[in-house]
Parts: structure tokens; C-alpha cells; sequence
């Protein structure tokens, strides 16, 4: 096959193309340039793609540069910006993999003749009986179908995860084995467009990101009686469930279990106020076909997967109900479903704040 | 290069190995074919050989004549928005003047005089832009200048026009003048900035006091002589090669444009021959350019990034083309080795993407 390998300069996706080289097919590495401005974890920054063009020229395959920036802000930037402006806590990562990994890049290999587009994401995609099935890594403790779980059919049977049914350990072997530079360079953790540094006022990379684009303005903190018990200075960056930062003083844990972004006011509250029955999931993309039943649902990128029961709404909606009550989804965050013996990908979609119902 | 420009240089990558600016007779006879050299390019641009200066390459002698000139006289420092990056950058990081263009991409010049007062310390006026191939007209630019800021040095980046050019008809409109040798079938690696007598600026590479003190650093002896010999044969073919080289444009540019949704940005009577430039309504440049790759044709569209990504054109974003035209730049370039071949080959690789491109588009779109 002709294969197109997103190389981020990363270990990962660096083994990702020499194992495709090694099961002989035609490779050409390509690294996207998403974002233009500062970076210094991720796929984005030049020394990234240098580690990127390095590795290929070691494997003797070309090594191409795709100018994705215009795209990586309209998708992946500014709703960030603008769900954090309404108090919704995206994962830009999952929605760079919707719009761009698996959508524009593929749609430009198909345009350049590709058969297939290969990333260095531990999870695994096989064919069984027809249908292509997206299954978790073999290394459960690096498995990301978490975050590419939005690709339907046709994606799939065009996508492989060569470091799938590796673990780390392997893929850092190999990676050394073959004497590559990347061999021992350390997982990126963070947003790729944030980065780390403190600015000039003391603020955290994501903050004064986040600040640069949009006003941040303080919030009351109060509890479920409304009684004042202390302040948030941006109430944009509060997530549901949060409780550093915001907890007040007493002995009870206190979390956050509202947040109004106009009103200027953040809830706290005990665990049990966060506590729901079920969570009601909007725009879901299934892997094969939509499915009601037991499941297993991921509502964070390492997150313990939770036993629930599909079923769909009058709307038209996703609804997981809860076998034991479970902590109330942060609105941005991706709900996952994966078939009842927690192995492979059902659909997944996304969680938003009108639909959320407290049992108490 | 040119074979007689690598010729001329491998002398001096075994023999003739020694620093120019020593005192023994090695050091001597470098010195007498860096003088020799300077003579060539003083007769092929009619300057004085004291006003060449010898530089690394194209950028550092346009980062000279503006940020030298700026050091030297605290001012106002003005360009065209369709300059070169070597121009531009240095113009926009001493928070100078970025004059418009018009539709070709040359500087518009009622914009010019409106922003040419006594404050005015250096104006850069590219001669050839190098994307799309544009000529400005140096004359009404010099004019201009002369009238409204008599006191500014007027720059031009000529680095696009050597091989179409005669840079004899440049020199007397301007001040100082940037060259490449690689763009004339010289080696990488050698500048020229053109001084003219009188005019002073503070240079930017300190240190042994080379070229006169105006920039300090060991010769590259090898890569002068050889970028002498380089101009010197593009001099005496220049007009020959001119309209060869029109003919093969003529016949690309038929070819080109027989594809549905062609633009030409520049016409034939406002650009050098050596640059072929289209716009293709609603083809991404970076598919069709690993298209071409793949097909043995090579072409650009605009300049790329630190990363090597293609980054979107500011001289194109400059003229106000739309967007579905810009995303579809396509540059090709035309040259001494250039053949009817070459020109047919292009046009049968370019068409036959286009045609696979839109043909996955219109898969996709149904």
C-alpha cells in the first residue's frame, strides 16, 4: 500500500513508519504544521518537525510539510477560545483529530493517491467479519482510542495505527534499536498550541492564552445555599467537578457543581450534588452502526470506563444511564462507548452543559 | 551554475587556497582575482569597482543597505508590501513604512509620494518581485523619491533581475543595488551590494575591516570569482536569452491557461520572462506541487517557513487576489537550461494533475 505516516517528531509515530516500512509498503512521512504561534510541547514547533524530516531521511522515505494552520485555528483554536468564553471545557486534541488527522489530511491523501493515512496513535484498527473495528492499544496504560473514537467506516478502512499492538517499552526499544533520535524523547503531555512558560504577569501558559483572546472576569464562589464563601479570578477557566482553587475553607470537599458564566457565579457544593443517574450525549459519530445496550462509557482521555445502558431520546440523543451513579461530564469533554467487554469502539460524542440533570 | 562559473571555481578550492587579505604572495594572487572579479561586475552593472561590496548572499546585502543606512541616519524606512522578506522584515522591524501596490504588485506610487517626507531615510523598491515576476518601474520610482525625500537612499533588491535585466539601465536610478550569484548561475553563498560613491551606512558585520570597512569577513574568493564569471556570461547572452526565454514563457503560458480556471497574475509586457506565474481557482499549491514532484517537475508556490511549510503569499494577499485564487499559486521558473521539451513536459504534468485533483474533488463533492 501507499501510506501516508503523520510524523509528529515524536517516538511514537517515528516506529509508526519504519514498522510500515519494514511490512514493505510505500511510505511518505508528513508532518502538519498547525499552529503559528508560540509552542514548545507537541507536533508544532520547528525542532519537532526537524526530529520529523531527521527520522525520515534515516529511513530513506520522503518527508513532506502540509501547511495546516488556517484549518487548526478555524476548528481547533477559536472554539476553544469560544467554549472556554462560555464556560465549557473542550479537548482541543480530540477535535484536532476530528478536523484534521482524520479528515483534512485524509481527505488529502486520497487527492495525492495515498491508500491510507498512518498515525503513531496506540489503538488498534482490524477488520473483523467486514466490519472495521477501532480497539483499544495494547498497552492499556497508553491506549488513545479515546481520542481518535470519532472516525466512521470509511475513515477506518483507511487508517493504520502501526504502534498499536506495541507497548511504549517496545516502541522505545525499537525506536533504539534502529538508532533513532526521537528514541528517547519524552510523551508530550500538554495542548500543543499553550505553551508552558510563565508570561510576564505570573500566569500560567493556559491562562495567558486564554486571556490574550478574551476577557476573563472574576466570579463569586458559593455554596448550594448561596451563602459567599470566596472568589475565582476567572470564572471562563472553571471546570464542573473542579475543586483546587475554589474548595473555601471547612473540613467538607467541595467541588464545583455549577457555573454561571454571566452571573459571574461558581457553585460549590459536596461530592453528592455532582452525583447523576445519566449523562445525555449530543452529536455522535458511531464506528459501525448506532447501537442501544450495555456498554462501557471513557469520559476522559485516561479516565476508568463506566458500565451504562444506551439508549436514545426522544431528540434523537444519546442517553448513557449510569449501572451506579457516576460524577455529572464536564460540558466539552468527549463521551466514549465501547462494546460491554470494554474492547473496541462503539461511538463517542459530546457532552454539553443544557442537558445536564442532577439526582438530588 | 553555470559550467564555466565552476570552472572558474575550483581553482580556488585546491591551489589557490589563501586568505586575500594576507601579505605573502599566496595571499596576492587571491587578491588579484577578487580585484579582477570586481572590475567584471563594475562592467556589467557600469558602476565604479569601488562601489561593489561583497557580501554572503542576497539577504545580508538587502539587510545592509536598509539596516546600515537606518544605523548610520536615524529615520523613517519605507518598502513596497510585495518586497522580499530581506527587505520587508528589516523595514518592518525598524517599524517603518509598508507602502501598498497595485493589482501587478508594484508599488503604488501616489501611496509612494504620500508617505516620502524629510524623516525619510531609506526607500526599497524591489526592481523584479520574485514570486510572480512584476517589473517595477524603477524610473518613476526614482523620480519620485528624489522629489519628495532627496535625502533618503534609494535601495532596490535586483537579485530577480541580473539574468533579464540589463542592470546597467538599474544602477543610475538608485543607490544601492542587492545581487545573488545563484540566481545568475553563480554558486550559494555570494551577495553583492552595489554602493554608490558618497553614500554611507554603518555595516552590519564587524570585525577585519574587509571590503573597505564596509563588510568585515574572510573572502569567499572561490565563490566571487566564479559569481564574476556567472554575470559576466549572463551579460553577454542576456538579450539572446531574453527572447528564447519569452518564446518558451509564450508556450507555457498557452499551455497553462488552456486549463479551466487558469489565471495569469501578471501579463507578459509587466514581467521577466525567467518567472511563470498562474493562479488555479480551487487547487491547493501543496497537493499539486507533490503531484509535480512525483511527475520530475519541480515548481514552488510561495516561500516557505522556518518548518518547510508553504506559507500563504503575502505578495499575492498584497495585490488583493481572493482566496480561492491564492491558495492555487503555482510558480515556474525559466532559465539558461531551460528547453521546448521541458516547457511541454510541465504542461502535460500540470494539466494532468489539475485534471486527478478535480477529479477527487468532485468525487468527494457528490
Amino acid at each position: 500500500m501507499k501510506v501516508l505516516v503523520a510524523m509528529s517528531g515524536g517516538v511514537d509515530s517515528s516506529v509508526a513508519a519504519a514498522l510500515l516500512l519494514e511490512q514493505g509498503h510505500e511510505v511518505v512521512g508528513v508532518t502538519m504544521r498547525l499552529w503559528g504561534g508560540d509552542s514548545d510541547t507537541g507536533c508544532c514547533s520547528v525542532s519537532d518537525v526537524d526530529d520529523a524530516r531527521r527520522v525520515a531521511q534515516q529511513l530513506g522515505i520522503d518527508h513532506l510539510v502540509f501547511n495546516f494552520t488556517e484549518d487548526f485555528h478555524r476548528n481547533v483554536v477559536e472554539p476553544y477560545i469560544n467554549d472556554h468564553a462560555i464556560g465549557i471545557t473542550p479537548n482541543p486534541c480530540i477535535e484536532c483529530n476530528r478536523h484534521l488527522k482524520f479528515d483534512r489530511l485524509h481527505e488529502r491523501g486520497i487527492v495525492l493517491g495515498f491508500d491510507a493515512v498512518a498515525t503513531g496513535h496506540h489503538a488498534r484498527v482490524v477488520n473483523e467479519d467486514g466490519i472495521w473495528r477501532l480497539i483499544r492499544g495494547h498497552d492499556m496504560a497508553k491506549d488513545q482510542s479515546y481520542v481518535v473514537h470519532m472516525m466512521d467506516q470509511h475513515q477506518l478502512s483507511r487508517t493504520l495505527f502501526p504502534v498499536g499492538e506495541m507497548t511504549k517499552t517496545v516502541v522505545r526499544e525499537h525506536a533504539t534499536r534502529l538508532g533513532m533520535r526521537t528514541a528517547n524523547k519524552p510523551d508530550s503531555q500538554d495542548v500543543c498550541f499553550i505553551t508552558s512558560a510563565k508570561d510576564e504577569d505570573g500566569r500560567s501558559g493556559r491562562v495567558s492564552f486564554i486571556g490574550r483572546r478574551i476577557p476573563l472576569n472574576p466570579a463569586v464562589v458559593v455554596d448550594e445555599s448561596g451563602n459567599e464563601l470566596g472568589s475565582v479570578e476567572s470564572v471562563e477557566l472553571v471546570t464542573l467537578g473542579q475543586r483546587r482553587g475554589v474548595a473555601g475553607g471547612g473540613g467538607t470537599k467541595r467541588f464545583v457543581v455549577d457555573i454561571d458564566v454571566p452571573g459571574r457565579k461558581v457553585v460549590v457544593g459536596p461530592e453528592s450534588l455532582l452525583m447523576v443517574d445519566h449523562e445525555v450525549v449530543e452529536n455522535v459519530i458511531w464506528s459501525h452502526e448506532p447501537y442501544v445496550g450495555p456498554a462501557r462509557v471513557q469520559c476522559s482521555a485516561h479516565g476508568e470506563p463506566r458500565s451504562a445502558v444506551l439508549s436514545v431520546d426522544d431528540a434523537g440523543r444519546v442517553v448513557a444511564t449510569w449501572t451506579e451513579p457516576q460524577r455529572r461530564i464536564s460540558p466539552g469533554q468527549s463521551a466514549v462507548f465501547y462494546d460491554a467487554d470494554d474492547r473496541y469502539v462503539l461511538g463517542g460524542g459530546l457532552v454539553t452543559r443544557s442537558v445536564q440533570m442532577s439526582t438530588q | 551554475m553555470r559550467p564555466e562559473a565552476v570552472e572558474a571555481m575550483l581553482p580556488f578550492m585546491t591551489d589557490v587556497f589563501a586568505n586575500p587579505s594576507g601579505s605573502h604572495r599566496f595571499a596576492r594572487q587571491a587578491r588579484k582575482s577578487i580585484d579582477e572579479a570586481r572590475d567584471v561586475f563594475a562592467e556589467a552593472i557600469g558602476c565604479k569597482p569601488g562601489e561593489i561590496v561583497f557580501t554572503g548572499c542576497g539577504t545580508e546585502s538587502d539587510n545592509t543597505a536598509i539596516t546600515g543606512v537606518i544605523r548610520r541616519s536615524p529615520g523613517v524606512a519605507v518598502c513596497s508590501a510585495t518586497e522580499h522578506h530581506a527587505v520587508l522584515h528589516c523595514v518592518e522591524h525598524a517599524n517603518g513604512v509598508v507602502v501598498r501596490t497595485n493589482h501587478l504588485g508594484t508599488i503604488d506610487l501616489e501611496a509612494l509620494q504620500a508617505v516620502l517626507s524629510p524623516d525619510v531615510v531609506s526607500v526599497s523598491v524591489m526592481a523584479v518581485n520574485n514570486e510572480t515576476g512584476a517589473i517595477t518601474d524603477l524610473a518613476a520610482v526614482s523620480k519620485i523619491v528624489r522629489r519628495y525625500a532627496p535625502q533618503a537612499i534609494l535601495h532596490t533588491d535586483a537579485v530577480q533581475a541580473a539574468c533579464w535585466i540589463d542592470l546597467r539601465t538599474i544602477w543610475p536610478l538608485v543607490d544601492t543595488m542587492a545581487l545573488s550569484a545563484h540566481k545568475f548561475g553563480g554558486p550559494k553563498g555570494v551577495g553583492i551590494l552595489v554602493v554608490r560613491e558618497g553614500k554611507y551606512f554603518e555595516p552590519i558585520v564587524l570585525g577585519g575591516g574587509q571590503e573597505r570597512d564596509r563588510r568585515s569577513g574572510t573572502h569567499n574568493v572561490g565563490g566571487i570569482v566564479a559569481a564574476a564569471e556567472a554575470l559576466r556570461m549572463t551579460d553577454v547572452e542576456r538579450s539572446s536569452e531574453v527572447a528564447r526565454i519569452s518564446a518558451l514563457r509564450d508556450q507555457l503560458f498557452a499551455g497553462l491557461l488552456a486549463i479551466e480556471g487558469a489565471h495569469r497574475t501578471i501579463p507578459a509586457e509587466d514581467s521577466v520572462p525567467g518567472v511563470v506565474h498562474v493562479c488555479l481557482q480551487g487547487i491547493e499549491s501543496e497537493s499539486l506541487l507533490y503531484l509535480l514532484d512525483e511527475a520530475d517537475v519541480c515548481a514552488s508556490a510561495a516561500s516557505a517557513c522556518a518548518s518547510g511549510a508553504m506559507e500563504p503569499s503575502h505578495v499575492l494577499a498584497a495585490m488583493g487576489l481572493s482566496s480561492d485564487l491564492t491558495i492555487g499559486a503555482l510558480r515556474l521558473s525559466l532559465g539558461h537550461t531551460t528547453t521546448e521539451g521541458d516547457v511541454d513536459r510541465a504542461i502535460e504534468a500540470i494539466t494532468d494533475a489539475v485534471v486527478r485533483i478535480r477529479a477527487v474533488q468532485n468525487r468527494r463533492s457528490l
